[in-house]
């Protein structure tokens, strides 16, 4: 065994101590080695996808044009400016070939239509990967320093708002993902600033909490640190995780640090209450001042019916003081110069009215098993300490305590952060999304000491908050800046004068838009008095009937003085006209019969405006847009005409289709839209 | 053979599923599976569905039946949870739908078995919309709905029962799948008169742009029921 064993190693010996069989044997597994690479290249992954890419055109019936499209080998898209060198095409061959759509299975699918061309964006600003590599693993799924994986698809929409920071159309989620950051104020402990300089403004509009003890009581205060959302759903306050102990301290410091508001209490007589009459006259009232199109109030149902641009009322009589309410109800600017809320001019009567019903709106048990014992100057000290330490003045206004800078990271680039600084819960999937949605859905579990409060945000929530976070990247700030587009700011404009002072009072701004400035909940008024006649106007602020039945946000009624009235009518009719055309171009009445009589053929017949509109409600149906009965004693003239011409140059965001129509055409239509002043059938016309 | 056996590792390297569940023996049967709600939604390519799909086993009387067991499939890449379940004390079984990174119509299958081990089946439609069918919602929501969809909410009151000719909803393919892109492109930008149908239906197209006249026909194309196939390019030889 031994000797054959050793015989057969020296005749190997021998064998390759030969010099010229050495030589052999060295060449022949040099060319072995030599046959390595391209037989690497031969089995290579893109190879065999593009095999399988033409059988897959062999067998449809644009295969001779698909197959002049083909290119073999490895394609590559160079764009120097945004730095892209993007390899994708190379097995996502039929990317461009929009006959492929119906294709299932990936990567041989036509991409879907988009307003960008490929040559121009390449695939990696959008759908992240490693646009060089040229194996699924290192495109898709790398995860080196530096490296980022791709952007899983439901996230997609993050990408157009590295360059888009305006809402687009085909872009739901990360326009409703920048509300949220908005609205649920993230953005007043973090901050986010874009690279058009701009930042997102938070629009939550937290109450300052400076005289909070003439509104509430500690207990309140105490239930709804624990959790605001049993007290309000529909709260933009989150949820702190407070212990027993801290909830009680900082309610104790928030009652001890309030400072008392002249006039932002008034004696409620114990009387106002109570009885059945004034309940019903209470929510009469509550109607008819249109409270709803602002607050929201849970049904019986457990839905949520009204506006919310204040905060809901189902359970508000449980929080606020009856005597505060009433001061509130009677001018909110006492207590919140910054409030959004109008100042009714109710009568006395009719604010007690008001104040027994909204104080009625109560739910005992919130505040019912809550027995806090007299607060200690310790107590009150630890409980400032931790309004400090939780940041609380990020949101709300507290006397002496300043709003931190910098209290939370900046969150301006957090959708490049590298996955190495990030630390993962055990068993979570090792994404950056991932980490962000879990990050918002249980902030305290990423470490005792965090600060981040828990938000009630649905899982649709939390993905559109993922996505608008994943927009923030380094590239945003890299690209070219003329891709930049960047979002319409609100300007700052304030109207003047005595008539200013008015409308800052009756805060028109919070639900009209004026000059980009306001809400959106009503119609701009930008270019009102070119819009309508005085008398109208004027009749209108008296009694605001509504043109459109069918809304439920309508206009309260201010219960305004006549001078007031006038001031405001004055000021809109004089002030708030488009340079356009002139008001008075076409007279308000006078039009000859048969202009009137061809405008009613156009109305009815060519441009079937009865759809939408009604003129004479015995017979017309249409309540898309506003009722006509009355528009001769209701609009200008001119603003029909223009308006006819091209709606949205006069109203950016209606829905009234342009009809592209001839002068001739909108004058008859003017003719008898002006003819109609008083209600068909019941007037003298 | 070595390169077979490469091969074959490969693939079954690469094929391996996820764990199923055990699978749950049903308590009772019905006669009947039927779709409560959930069918029919938009969402977007790769996300949870916005409502729960929601099936219902009723008894051949109409009955709800607790206990039944129902059964999700769909095409690759549409993920449920859970993938089965026993219906509820409402023999109501409730999942979770996430539809696959792909945009396009996307048809599930829910089962169960009545008494006699015969499958009791239902199809179900769920649109996932891409960019450009995105786009065509928006604009259908803004524009279109208020004729075109007859069902009224309290914040948005439709104008269908007001229209002496009655519009037809989007996803009735019976209507739309007869008209071709160019047909659609010309009702939309010149208005039914156009098409010799009715004037009730005004022009867009100096209101909307090509692109949102697009999205909006791609919109119509995506809930369209039956199914819109379009012609000629996608045919395939014997």
């Amino acid at each position: 065994m031994q000797t054959n064993n050793k015989s057969s190693f020296s005749s190997l010996k021998t064998f390759l101590c030969d010099p010229f069989r050495m030589f052999g044997v060295v060449s022949v597994l040099l060319l072995l080695l030599l046959t390595v690479a391209p037989a690497k290249d031969y089995f290579s992954q893109w190879r065999s996808y593009q095999r399988q890419y033409l059988n897959l055109i062999r067998n449809r019936s644009n295969a001779v044009t698909l197959l002049r499209h083909f290119q073999g080998g490895i394609q590559q898209i160079w764009i120097p400016q945004l730095g892209v060198i993007d390899r994708c095409q190379t097995c996502h061959v039929g990317v461009t070939e929009s006959s492929l759509s119906d294709v299932k299975e990936q990567p041989f699918r036509a991409h879907p239509p988009i307003p960008h061309k490929l040559t121009e964006f390449g695939c990696v600003v959008c759908h992240r990967g490693q646009g060089a590599a040229t194996t699924v693993s290192e495109a898709h799924h790398s995860k080196m320093a530096g490296e980022e994986p791709i952007l899983p698809m439901r996230y997609i929409e993050a990408s157009c708002g590295q360059c888009h920071h305006e809402p687009l159309e085909g872009t739901p989620k990360l326009n409703r993902g920048r509300l949220l950051l908005a609205r649920y104020g993230c953005v007043n402990c973090h901050a986010i600033n874009l690279p058009d300089g701009s930042t997102i403004q938070a629009t939550d509009n937290p109450p300052p909490l400076t005289h909070i003890a003439d509104k509430t009581t500690r207990e309140w205060i105490y239930a709804w640190l624990k959790d605001p959302t049993s007290y309000s759903a529909s709260s933009t306050m989150p949820n702190f995780l407070f212990s027993d102990a801290d909830a009680s301290d900082i309610s104790a410091f928030l009652i001890a640090n309030s400072t008392s508001q002249p006039g932002d209490s008034m004696a409620y007589p114990a009387t106002a209450s109570g009885s059945a009459s004034d309940s019903s006259a209470g929510a009469v009232l509550y109607g008819e001042s249109f409270c709803a199109s602002c607050h929201a109030t849970q049904n019986a149902a457990g839905n949520l019916v009204g506006g919310d641009l204040g905060p809901e009322l189902t359970n508000v009589g449980t929080k606020v003081k009856p005597g505060w309410l009433m001061a509130w109800l009677k001018d909110p600017h006492t207590y919140d110069p910054t409030t959004k809320m109008p100042q009714y001019r109710w009568t006395e009567q009719q604010l007690q009215t008001l104040t027994a019903y909204v104080a009625s709106k109560t739910d005992p048990d919130f505040v019912a098993n809550v027995h806090l014992q007299p607060a200690t100057q310790a107590q009150i000290a630890h409980g400032k300490k931790l309004v400090i330490e939780y940041g609380c003045a990020s949101c709300h206004e507290i006397t002496g305590i300043p709003k931190p800078d910098n209290f939370a990271p900046d969150l301006s680039r957090v959708g490049s952060k590298p996955l190495v600084q990030l630390i993962f819960l055990p068993g979570m999937e090792q994404s950056l999304p991932a980490y962000l949605a879990e990050k918002i859905r249980r902030p305290r579990a990423f470490g005792p000491s965090l600060h981040m409060p828990k938000y009630s945000f649905t899982s649709s929530q939390i993905e559109d908050l993922t996505t608008a976070l994943l927009s923030f990247t380094n590239r945003s700030f890299t690209l070219p800046p003329n891709l930049q587009i960047p979002a319409v700011q609100d300007t700052n404009y304030r109207p003047a004068g005595h008539a200013g002072q008015l409308m800052a009072n009756i805060n028109c701004l919070s639900c009209h838009r004026i000059n980009g400035n306001g809400g959106t909940m009503a119609p701009d008024l930008s270019w009102e008095g070119s819009s309508v006649q005085k008398p109208w106007l004027d009749a209108f602020l008296k009694n605001p009937n509504t043109l459109r039945p069918t809304l439920i946000r309508r206009m309260p009624k201010f219960n305004l003085t006549d001078s007031e009235r006038t001031v405001l009518t004055n000021y809109i009719m004089t002030v708030y006209q488009t340079p356009a055309f002139e008001r008075d171009e076409m007279p308000l009445s006078g039009y000859s019969p048969d202009l009137v009589e061809k405008g009613r053929q156009l109305f009815y017949s060519k441009y079937a405006c009865q759809s939408c509109h009604m003129v004479n409600p015995n017979q017309d149906k249409g309540y898309i847009g506003p009722t006509l009965t009355t528009v001769g004693a209701r609009l200008n003239a001119a603003w029909i005409f223009h308006y006819l011409k091209d709606p949205q140059a006069m109203r950016p965001e209606t829905i009234e289709p342009n009809q592209h129509m001839s002068d001739e055409d909108a004058r008859a239509l003017t003719a008898f839209l002006m003819a109609q002043k008083t209600i068909s059938g019941q007037g003298a016309k | 053979m070595i390169f077979a056996m490469l091969l074959s590792a490969a693939v079954s390297g690469c094929d391996h599923k996820k764990a199923l569940p055990p699978s749950l023996t049903a308590k009772a049967t019905g006669a009947a599976l039927v779709v409560v709600s959930g069918d029919k939604q938009l969402g977007s390519p790769g996300s949870q569905l916005p409502q729960p799909l929601i099936l219902q086993v009723n008894d051949d009387q109409g009955n709800a039946i607790t206990g039944a067991k129902v059964q999700l499939t769909g095409p690759p890449g549409v993920d449920f949870t859970p993938q089965q379940i026993l219906t509820d004390d409402n023999g109501q079984a409730t999942f979770k739908v996430v539809l696959a990174g792909i945009d396009g119509r996307y048809e599930l299958t829910a089962s169960s078995q009545d008494a006699h081990g015969k499958p009791l089946t239902v199809m179900i439609p769920e649109y996932a919309a891409g960019y450009q069918q995105e786009v065509g919602y928006e604009i259908n929501e803004k524009y279109c709905s208020r004729c075109h969809n007859p069902d009224s909410t309290s914040e948005q009151v439709s104008n269908y029962d007001n229209l002496a000719v009655k519009p037809h909803r989007f996803s009735d393919g019976t209507i739309y799948n007869n008209l071709s892109e160019t047909d659609l492109t010309t009702i939309i930008s010149h208005g039914g008169v156009a098409m010799n149908r009715s004037a009730l239906m005004p022009p867009y197209g100096w209101t909307l742009n090509k692109a949102e006249i697009q999205g909006v026909i791609a919109y119509i194309r995506l809930v369209s029921d039956p199914p819109y196939v379009a012609p000629g390019v996608v045919y395939q030889k014997p």
